[in-house]
């Protein structure tokens, strides 16, 4: 099924009201809307909640052959599925252009940043490493798919854990979750992602809904992780203009942002681990 | 599967294949009752095809179920709100949310002839009434009644702005009982269209105004009497203090 066409109206009241610093939901122009992070049963389920959209993502591992260019190091895959439920024009088994540029940028976020370490996932160089794979299932489309995918990715890896291995001479052994406590992956610092909507009178939207990221004429992605360093960047839209200021004051908007982000999605691992701890 | 009677069982919740069954009174009346969405004749039976609650509406008595849907399904007699998306030949194609896009001629307008046609953008919405809706065929729109005269219905002008709710959020706004429209117009002038397509049109004096009136009425969807008339003081208040 087709998308709603964009009217005119709604385009016009959502251009005139960020010009005015309004904006349709009510929000500041650089206010998120509510998060939530909330953890499966299973290890590497990971729910993310922002505003109505909704991302779920599911990290799972099996042992594999590892690349001969990179012998010594195991591998990380981003798979994005849209689910027809959650947007009328998202088509099964075909990502379309903007499921490709979610996928693409949470791997560029999250594997290119190098944030898992990749070296730890070897079990026997050349012969057996482990494969990591990150299900990202988008549930309900109400804007801003990016920040939420690659906020639903991280909390899983950092939730997952994986069958404790040990080796016997050359003989590898799996230990099952009962046997031994599986490992967590090591994680060595946190990017996310934080996308503005930008509008050509020079205005920077922080998190845009659905009809905003529409209405814009551009969009601005930046990947940062909690030491402020920057791991992305993506401007994109046909002829938007974007003075460097702008650039430089959406990054420091950003990177308090992604301090927050953070601190939030480890107070949110810590409670899941304290409740499975009780239970 | 439950077997309960029309009148005595409105407001009680339905589940897919649930069949009522009139009431004695019932069957020995010979007044008309009509079956709205959610209800199907099957034989003698009368089956339940949606899960919700069951509603009631004299006069010609209607009994219809009411769930939370977004996905909007033509119905004849529906005022809708849509946006043209093309022109085709003589008529637009309108898209008001439903499987298909539904076609408007351009002399189904008050006052329009072959030579004096209304002047439609791509992208422009149109407020609606549906003369046709069948399954198995294109839904057709008009702006005008049988007569060809001006019921309200036409072009909206592009500086209001458009929202969408869930269709029951629309029913419940539409329902003469409900207040909340009213009141707030009392705080603010406005002009709105409601279309049963879960689309909503306002335009008041600002965007500022036009999106407060826009959010009170999407966040009242869960609320009841009180809770609105509530929403209404906080937000005349909150208006008087601009």
């Amino acid at each position: 099924m087709k998308e709603t066409p964009l009217s005119i109206c709604e385009k016009q009241t959502v251009i005139q009201g960020v010009k005015e610093g309004q904006r349709v939901d009510g929000r500041s122009l650089s206010e998120q809307r509510k998060t939530c992070i909330t953890f499966g049963t299973e290890w590497g389920c990971c729910q993310v909640l922002l505003g109505n959209t909704r991302v779920m993502a599911q990290v799972s591992c099996s042992v594999q052959v590892p690349k001969s260019s990179r012998a010594n190091e195991g591998m990380l895959f981003i798979n994005v599925e849209m689910s027809t439920m959650a947007a009328e024009h998202f088509e099964a088994g075909r990502l379309g252009q903007q499921g490709i540029e979610v996928n693409r940028l949470v791997e560029r976020c999250i594997k290119d940043s190098r944030c898992i370490d990749l070296e730890s996932l070897c079990i026997l160089v050349e012969e057996q490493a482990w494969e990591v794979r990150v299900d990202i299932h988008i549930l309900n489309h109400e804007g801003n798919l990016i920040d939420a995918a690659t906020l639903a990715a991280l909390g899983a890896l950092c939730h997952f854990k994986r069958p404790d291995v040990t080796l016997d001479g050359r003989d590898v052994i799996i230990h099952q979750l009962d046997e031994r406590d599986p490992v967590p992956l090591t994680i060595l610092h946190h990017p996310l992602t934080l996308s503005f909507a930008l509008f050509n009178q020079g205005i920077c939207v922080l998190d845009p809904t659905n009809l905003e990221e529409r209405s814009a004429d551009g969009k601005l992605v930046m990947g940062l992780n909690a030491y402020r360093e920057l791991c992305t960047l993506q401007i994109s839209g046909d002829g938007v203009f974007i003075h460097k200021e702008a650039v430089i004051s959406c990054a420091n908007v950003a990177a308090s942002r992604a301090v927050q982000m953070v601190e939030m999605l480890k107070k949110s691992l810590a409670d899941d681990a304290a409740e499975r701890y009780s239970a | 599967m439950a077997e309960k009677s029309f009148s005595t069982h409105v407001n009680q919740i339905y589940l897919p294949g649930d069949s009522v069954t009139l009431s004695k009174t019932d069957e020995i009346s010979t007044v008309k009752i009509v079956l709205g969405p959610g209800l199907r004749k099957y034989g003698k039976q009368i089956l339940v095809t949606k899960s919700g609650v069951l509603r009631t509406k004299a006069s010609p008595a209607t009994y219809w179920i009411d769930c939370h849907h977004k996905r909007y399904v033509p119905a004849r007699g529906d005022d809708v709100i849509g946006v043209v998306t093309n022109k085709v030949g003589e008529s637009y194609k309108v898209n008001i949310g439903s499987s298909e896009e539904a076609s408007l001629s351009s002399i189904a307008f008050p006052g329009a002839t072959k030579k004096n046609k209304p002047n439609i953008q791509i992208g422009d919405l149109v407020f609606a009434k549906l003369l046709i809706a069948s399954i198995d065929m294109e839904p057709e729109l008009v702006c005008v009644n049988s007569l060809g005269e001006n019921v309200g219905l036409g072009v909206l002008s592009t500086s209001g702005f458009l929202f969408t709710v869930p269709l029951h959020h629309i029913r419940k706004l539409l329902n003469p009982e409900c207040t909340l429209l009213k009141s707030l117009g009392k705080a603010l002038s406005f002009e709105i269209a409601v279309g049963m397509n879960g689309k909503i049109w306002i335009k008041a004096k600002s965007v500022k105004q036009t999106i407060a009136l826009a959010r009170a009425i999407s966040i009242s969807e869960h609320m009841n009497k009180e809770e609105m008339n509530k929403l209404c003081r906080k937000f005349v208040d909150r208006q008087a203090g601009f």
